[in-house]
């Protein structure tokens, strides 16, 4: 197969990526649309400022943004240097920051059940936990994504159809960092105030 | 073992019995037919598992036909329970089965028949018209298609297994809420829906890119025909209002199923972001349906004049400019919830605008038949016959778009005529006109016209037998949904009129079968061996009838708007033997099929809470994706001397015709 | 054979607009047989609409005739213009014409809204009379709080007096319409909507719900009777005959799901039970309400 046929492929690939991660955006959208209007419905239960640990939040925070630097030096090592050793480190590291990040927001989530701030209590609960269970699914996603792109990197090296992948993966994982930034502003921030 | 799926869900009435047995006898007949002529295999390669962009919109359009017929079904139910239940008689209907039967009608007619019906004509033109071999993402084209289609069948089985959604066709909550429905009907609504959708966003994504990558060289955008124009804003509207949709849905869903308090009446939930959002999603929707339609009667009307499209330029920016209206318009569907008078009067206003570019199309399209040379083929009667009643269905969208107005024509049958005007007289019209155009194209002989002409009289005159009395009723206060009406207002002698109106659009459908087997049975002699049989000007019609799967053995060079037109008529005839390159396409493969199932079972698992069934089917979807994208050997090569061959026997076979 | 099929195409069409025609006098038309000043406005807001969007209208049917007779294929005296496609001059001028209606239905729209608002309440020298309604699973519950009585399915009201109906519901989301009176509006759990209304003649006039709400919604109608200002009181008089009174307990009672109730009356009603139907889906139950009603009614809007 001709080099050429298969760059347009990846290119025509990662156009239609970023389409979809703009209607991503949409749906997230949604469901902050949503949020903003719900999240003073407390109907007697517990409201943002009662509920939130902002140190462990910041941590969360720290952690994912992190993940999204390291991702950023795996993909330079498959784009530019061609390092198939680094590119693959790489991706381990930010697998497990991006599983920490998973793994702390579950406690986040278990904590609040435990204290009876369960997304039944009110209507900002719902909007909080699902805004937040969203882009944790998405991460999940992303974190299976990243564990069958390991192993198509080990099998085939970095060529043109690996490397397309990780660019894709890549759109998605800085998305959701981004999802994240306005998460943490605008849900826990302003919550906290 | 399975969650709330007893015996109990199993039908009792005599209707759904019957509906059932009906369902079990077609279904046992298509599969020993099958058998009988050992057609599986046939089947399964050709078709199922088909990559090819005319086969997956060939099923598309099987697919709407099927539904067509249940939607229909329901109408006439509709119909006969209105004209039987007034005064003392409560027709044959009661309202826990009449309201599953019109929440029905609305979902199966708008996502299970405009939207395959729409995404089949799509998949057949647009890449034959922007000279291409396939659309960008052949795999998500058939995944699409199987989401639909499992969307479609779990619709369907709710008549057999428990119930479906006795909410109206947007599910309202609080009604829709777990407090008000109770049982799986909802359930069975939002996961149809929610696969479905995730199917045209899919869709949408892939010919959005289609368009915009895969057009032969020279084919710059303001050289696209009109309807690959209305398909990529249409596409735009699918890609930003399907994800509203899934959110919405998604929502509900978790309040059903988690018991979360996003709309809910009561623990801080606000029903009315519910319908803000579905209607944000909803409004877009209409326009999805009816922009490519704009584009076909564009086609259409070109081609039967005999003359060049009048304002082309103004054609495409007044696409435009309704694909951005479209989305600050969505509060006109519920002024009466008492927004205030400025929230109001602005998306009324916004609204209204929108009748500017749909009134500059109506008179580019006029000015197309003036001075032309029209033929009234059956196309160009839907043509015509969409220009007059869209006119009506506009009039009486803009009264709607008057808050003041609205207050007292809101939730009447005036609004349901309304909408009937504009979904029949403009995307049924429409896509019954492109499929009569292009069915030439796919299957190399054209549909009996005496039939289509007879089709399309049933069709208009039953479309105002039925819906003009429903204005009518409308003003006099007749709300929708009623199963039951009062016996003292004299409605019954218009309630009949309707029901009269119904039927002869039913025998235009009756027709429309007739029309097909007549039409397959004399296929001989209305054979299209010029690949052109309208006389066209865009690229699908410069290919054999039908294509041959690569499409065109050679990618054409484009100059102007009218290619194939430029081919015939130029000097610069191609004597010299085409140069035939080795050509890429995509292999067949079951996946899409497969993942589709998965995530049908995870559906089925998720509307009878059997939880085992619903993380099966989950793993199973993410399972086959993760396989699916270690497969990296999907595509095969077609050699120039192979291509060469098929297109010597193509030319062969031509003359033989002739 | 052709001639025949046109001749019974042409008389049938006549035949359907002349039963139209007499099916339409010989009926009560609802919206557009008015009974009080914000149903006439209304309609006349609809006629005024209808004609404005005419003037584009009827030309296009006009030349949507012509064209097609003219231009025919077998007309081969017509002028044939094949590569014509494009006149700046005709396409300015229907850009122009729709704007200019646009224009004028935009500014009606925009006066309209706020004229017709249901929030706004009806000018006149006689004093406004307010009535709570209540939309239940599947009826209409009205409570007069000045008269301190209440009605089932049935609603009455003296003539050329300002009706402040106070709207809410108890149920998933209704619609409250009197077609002859005035235009509709949502009746939602836990939010305070409005409609005014003043009828100008006496009479018995049919309201609904217009939004499905469930299975018996079809049964979900009432009665609004317009009366002279002594008929009014005398009816008032007669239901504080009534035996029952509507407390909690009893609203509890009629709240539950029921389908084709009948008319019934209520000698009293409990002080502030539409307040409280309205705060229930507010706050918790065990916490006294916080906010008065003024500030609930800026909510809703």
């Amino acid at each position: 197969m001709t080099t050429d046929i298969l760059n347009t492929r990846e290119a025509k690939s990662i156009f239609g990526f970023w389409i979809y991660i703009m209607s991503d955006a949409l749906l997230f959208g949604s469901i902050f649309a949503t949020y903003a209007v719900l999240h003073n419905n407390v109907f007697g239960g517990p409201s943002a400022s009662d509920i939130f640990s902002m140190p462990f939040v910041l941590a969360e925070t720290l952690i994912l943004l992190a993940s999204s630097f390291t991702y950023g030096l795996a993909s330079l090592y498959a784009h530019h240097h061609n390092e198939k050793d680094k590119v693959v480190l790489w991706l381990v590291v930010t697998f497990l920051l991006g599983a920490t990040f998973i793994g702390m927001e579950l406690s986040e989530f278990a904590k609040l059940f435990q204290g009876g701030s369960s997304w039944q209590v009110s209507g900002f609960l719902s909007g909080f936990f699902t805004l937040v269970g969203t882009h944790g699914l998405h991460v999940t996603a992303g974190l299976i994504w990243m564990g069958s792109l390991l192993a198509q990197v080990l099998r085939h090296g970095l060529t043109v159809r690996t490397i397309g992948k990780i660019s894709n993966l890549g759109i998605f994982w800085h998305f959701l960092d981004i999802v994240w930034i306005f998460i943490f502003t605008f849900v826990y921030l302003m919550g906290a105030i | 073992m399975f969650g709330n799926l007893t015996l109990s869900a199993l039908p009792h009435e005599p209707i759904t019995v019957g509906a059932g047995i009906f369902m079990a006898v077609a279904g046992a007949t298509i599969i020993s037919l099958l058998f009988y002529f050992k057609r599986w295999k046939w089947l399964w390669t050709e078709w199922l598992t088909s990559l090819d962009h005319k086969k997956i919109g060939v099923m598309y359009i099987i697919l709407a036909l099927v539904m067509l017929l249940r939607g229909f079904s329901d109408a006439i139910m509709m119909r006969l329970q209105q004209a039987l239940s007034v005064g003392d008689a409560f027709g044959y209907l009661p309202p826990e089965h009449y309201d599953q039967i019109f929440t029905a009608h609305g979902v199966i007619m708008i996502f299970f028949v405009a939207m395959p019906l729409m995404f089949g004509l799509i998949n057949l033109a647009v890449p034959l018209q922007i000279g291409a071999r396939d659309v960008a993402f052949p795999f998500l084209n058939s995944l699409s298609l199987w989401f639909t289609v499992v969307g479609a069948v779990l619709v369907n089985l709710s008549l057999v297994l428990g119930e479906f959604a006795a909410t109206g066709w947007l599910a309202y909550p609080p009604l829709s809420g777990i407090l008000y429905s109770p049982g799986v009907g909802v359930d069975y609504y939002i996961w149809a829906l929610q696969i479905a959708g995730a199917g045209s966003l899919l869709s949408g994504i892939n010919f959005f890119v289609t368009i915009l990558m895969m057009r032969c060289p020279g084919m710059t955008l303001m050289r696209m025909p009109v309807f690959v124009w209305t398909v990529f804003a249409s596409m735009t509207l699918v890609i930003i209002s399907f994800p509203i949709l899934t959110a919405t849905l998604g929502m509900l869903s978790l309040d059903r199923l988690l018991g979360m308090h996003f709309f809910t009446s009561d623990f801080g939930g606000n029903a009315m972001m519910y319908v803000n959002l579905i209607w944000a999603w909803g409004h877009p929707e209409v326009y999805i349906l009816v922009l490519p339609a704009f584009g076909i009667f564009s086609e259409v009307v070109s081609a039967f004049s005999h003359k060049k499209l009048f304002g082309y330029t103004t054609m495409i920016w007044a696409t435009i400019a309704i694909t951005f209206l479209s989305f600050v318009v969505w509060v006109h569907h519920f002024f009466t919830m008492g927004a205030g008078a400025n929230v109001n009067a602005f998306f009324g206003i916004m609204t209204m605008i929108i009748a500017i570019p749909t009134g500059v199309k109506v008179f580019n399209w006029l000015f197309t038949m003036f001075r032309g040379r029209i033929v009234f083929a059956s196309p160009m009667l839907w043509t015509i016959g969409f220009i007059f009643t869209f006119t009506i269905g506009g009039m009486s969208g803009v009264l709607l778009a008057v808050p003041g107005a609205d207050f007292q024509l809101h939730n009447s049958l005036f609004l349901i005529a309304h909408f009937h005007n504009v979904i029949i007289g403009g995307v049924v019209f429409g896509y019954f006109a492109g499929l009569t155009y292009w069915f030439p194209k796919i299957f190399g002989f054209k549909l009996n016209e005496r039939l289509g002409k007879a089709v399309f009289w049933h069709w208009i005159v039953g479309f105002f037998v039925a819906f003009v009395p429903l204005y009518i009723l409308g003003l006099m206060g007749m709300t929708r949904r009623l199963s039951h009406i009062d016996g003292s207002l004299g409605w019954q002698t218009l309630l009949y009129v309707a029901g009269i109106g119904v039927v002869i659009i039913g025998i235009g459908v009756a027709l429309q079968i007739l029309q097909l087997i007549i039409s397959i049975r004399d296929r001989r002699s209305n054979m299209d061996t010029t690949g052109d049989p309208w006389d066209g000007r865009t690229l699908e019609w410069s290919t054999s009838s039908p294509p041959p799967f690569y499409n065109f053995a050679v990618i054409p060079t484009v100059h102007g708007r009218h290619p194939f037109w430029d081919m015939k008529h130029g000097d610069s005839a191609k004597a010299e033997t085409p140069h035939y390159e080795d050509i890429h396409m995509p292999k067949n493969t079951a996946m899409g099929l497969y993942i589709a199932l998965s995530a049908f079972l995870f559906g089925f698992g998720l509307v009878w809470h059997i939880w085992w069934l619903a993380i099966a089917g989950a793993v199973s979807v993410v399972s086959l994706v993760i396989i699916r994208s270690f497969n990296y050997d999907t595509e095969y090569v077609v050699g120039a001397d192979e291509i060469a061959k098929i297109e010597v026997k193509t030319a062969q076979r031509k003359l033989q015709l002739l | 054979m052709k001639k025949v099929m046109r001749a019974v195409m042409v008389v049938a069409i006549l035949g359907f607009v002349v039963f139209l025609s007499v099916y339409i006098g010989t009926h009560n038309m609802g919206v557009f047989n008015p009974k009080g000043v914000i149903a006439l406005a209304e309609m006349n807001l609809i006629v005024k609409t209808t004609l404005l969007m005419l003037i584009v209208v009827i030309p296009v049917f006009i030349m949507l005739g012509v064209f097609s007779w003219r231009y025919r294929a077998g007309n081969t005296k017509a002028k044939y213009t094949p590569d014509w496609h494009s006149n700046i001059v005709l396409e300015i001028i229907w850009w122009t014409i729709p704007i200019i209606i646009i224009v004028f239905i935009a500014r009606m729209t925009w006066v309209s809204s706020h004229e017709l608002d249901p929030f706004r309440p009806i000018v006149s020298n006689v004093p406004p009379i307010t009535i709570q309604v209540v939309a239940l699973d599947w009826k209409w519950l009205f409570i007069y709080p000045e008269q301190n009585i209440a009605t089932v399915n049935f609603v009455q009201f003296p003539e050329d007096t300002p009706i402040n109906f106070r709207i809410t519901g108890d149920a998933p989301m209704n619609s409250f319409w009197i077609p002859q009176l005035a235009g509709q509006i949502y009746a939602m759990a836990g939010m305070d909507t409005a409609l005014h209304v003043m009828a100008d003649e006496s009479g018995e006039y049919m309201g609904v719900s217009s939004n499905y709400s469930g299975y018996g919604f079809s049964g979900m109608k009432f009665t609004a009777k317009a009366t002279s200002r002594e008929e009014f009181d005398l009816w008032i008089e007669t239901v504080r005959q009534s035996p029952d009174a509507l407390s909690s307990e009893e609203y509890e009672k009629l709240a539950k799901k029921s389908r084709n109730n009948d008319v019934a009356y209520y000698s009293s009603a409990e002080d502030g039970l539409y307040g409280k139907i309205i705060m229930k889906y507010m706050m918790p139950m065990e916490t006294p309400a916080p906010m008065n009603m003024s500030e609930m009614h800026g909510m809703s809007q």
